[in-house]
């Protein structure tokens, strides 16, 4: 109990969002939003739950330059690997959802185009370590890339969208659109929404801990 | 000795051993003209296509057309900057110089490199595709400070990609996701070049995308170390 009461959090906290989600009264704004901004609280958790698994991602990787052990490496890939998942998920209930709202899946938002390149930075990540044969070479060399990738992306991914104008919420015109307003949200939205973020923030790390631990048992039979 | 005088004796000696290592890589790409005239040729017949096809185009056009060469003769140009030196050469400049002061030769090499390349596909791109800029001297700058940063980006993939197989093909793998944003804000910084009056606003990108220059300066200074350590 004392080691999984986090799993049982997580299926707890999804049964909710996936029920009372779609149950709880938000507002309508006469008719312009209607139901489908209850994608709140499954397409802004995805993008939470990839900045905070490249987050963890990196720190791996710094940790690995330090102290050189093969297991950080694992988990820095496998929170990359976790990381970019949750991108992809982010950009397809995103992609839905414009369809209905902004009329097309993709309006080249500078969101999407930043949520794009992130996506493409961290599969020239999977790239890279497939292409060098040498393990502790590939541990280190990505964990290089990793560092990298993340100090390049990052500042461009908070910094840029509040300097130009996007169709995502906060809008403040020409002086540009965070992507969020919390000011300006129902509170039941915001409450599901910070539900959605921890629920699947947990799924996240879940079958992140899971993959880690595939590999350390195929290490384990691969080396005795 | 106090530590002040110290420091400063490391100092003299490190900028002595960049600047040696500079001279060297300048030495060499006299000597090997083919190299340095291939990234020539390179650009000029890139941006001749570009004639070829498209004719004068206008403004916004022209501008993208400029940063997508610009990106191409930069991979081109920086991507053989850790393939010259064999292993036992490496080690050599390992025992004598050191890391940092390795890569900082190297960066600042590729900067001169590629500034020279910048003002070179400015005046063919003028020759050839017209000349739609109201402020030149303003895009000019903004070439300039285009070419650093690549340079800057590039030649620390270079490094990366120098440690694994196929370079050339990862050198665009890794390249091209991760130089999009300093791209996309450079065109737009550029994009006053080409209006009437130049906005005001374009300082604030000029200062991020400085920043950026800068956090590779420092990343490559960190991280390179771990890299050249076999």
């Amino acid at each position: 109990m004392r080691n999984y009461w986090w799993k049982i959090l997580a299926y707890l906290l999804l049964l909710t969002v996936c029920t009372e989600g779609f149950l709880v009264k938000v507002p309508v704004l006469e008719g312009r939003l209607q139901q489908s901004v209850r994608n709140t609280f499954f397409h802004v958790p995805m993008w939470f739950g990839m900045m905070i698994f490249f987050t963890v991602s990196v720190v791996y990787a710094l940790l690995y330059l330090y102290k050189q052990k093969p297991g950080y490496d694992h988990y820095a890939l496998e929170f990359a690997r976790t990381g970019t998942v949750f991108g992809i998920l982010g950009l397809i209930t995103g992609a839905i959802w414009a369809n209905y709202q902004w009329g097309s899946p993709w309006s080249g938002d500078p969101k999407q185009n930043g949520a794009a390149v992130a996506i493409l930075i961290y599969l020239a990540y999977f790239v890279l370590r497939g292409s060098i044969n040498d393990i502790d070479k590939r541990h280190k060399i990505s964990a290089v890339y990793n560092i990298f990738a993340y100090a390049m992306l990052f500042p461009t991914i908070w910094i840029l969208p509040r300097m130009t104008e996007s169709l995502h919420p906060g809008g403040m015109g020409a002086e540009g659109n965070p992507g969020l307003n919390p000011n300006d949200s129902a509170p039941a939205v915001t409450s599901f929404m910070w539900i959605g973020v921890a629920g699947w923030t947990l799924l996240g790390v879940w079958i992140t801990t899971l993959r880690i631990r595939l590999q350390f048992l195929i290490e384990k039979k691969l080396h005795g | 000795m106090p530590d002040a005088a110290i420091f400063a004796n490391n100092m003299s000696t490190s900028v002595k051993h960049i600047v040696t290592l500079i001279k060297k890589d300048l030495l060499l790409e006299v000597r090997q003209q083919y190299t340095f005239y291939g990234i020539l040729l390179y650009v000029a017949s890139t941006i001749f296509i570009v004639y070829l096809t498209m004719g004068q185009p206008e403004g916004q056009v022209w501008n993208s057309l400029f940063w997508i060469v610009q990106l191409f003769v930069c991979v081109n140009a920086v991507a053989k900057s850790f393939l010259g030196d064999s292993r036992g050469r490496m080690l050599y400049f390992y025992s004598i110089a050191g890391a940092t002061d390795f890569i900082l030769s190297k960066l600042v090499f590729n900067i001169i490199l590629m500034l020279v390349m910048s003002l070179l596909s400015l005046g063919v791109f003028i020759v050839l595709l017209d000349n739609p800029l109201t402020h030149f001297t303003a895009f000019l700058g903004i070439s300039m400070l285009g070419g650093l940063g690549l340079a800057l980006v590039f030649t620390f993939l270079a490094a990366i990609a120098a440690k694994a197989q196929q370079q050339a093909a990862l050198m665009a793998i890794m390249g091209f996701p991760v130089i999009v944003p300093q791209l996309l804000l450079l065109s737009k910084i550029a994009k006053t070049a080409f209006e009437p009056v130049i906005q005001g606003g374009i300082w604030q990108m000029v200062l991020v995308l400085m920043g950026l220059d800068l956090l590779t300066v420092i990343l490559a200074l960190i991280l390179f170390p771990f890299l050249w350590k076999d």
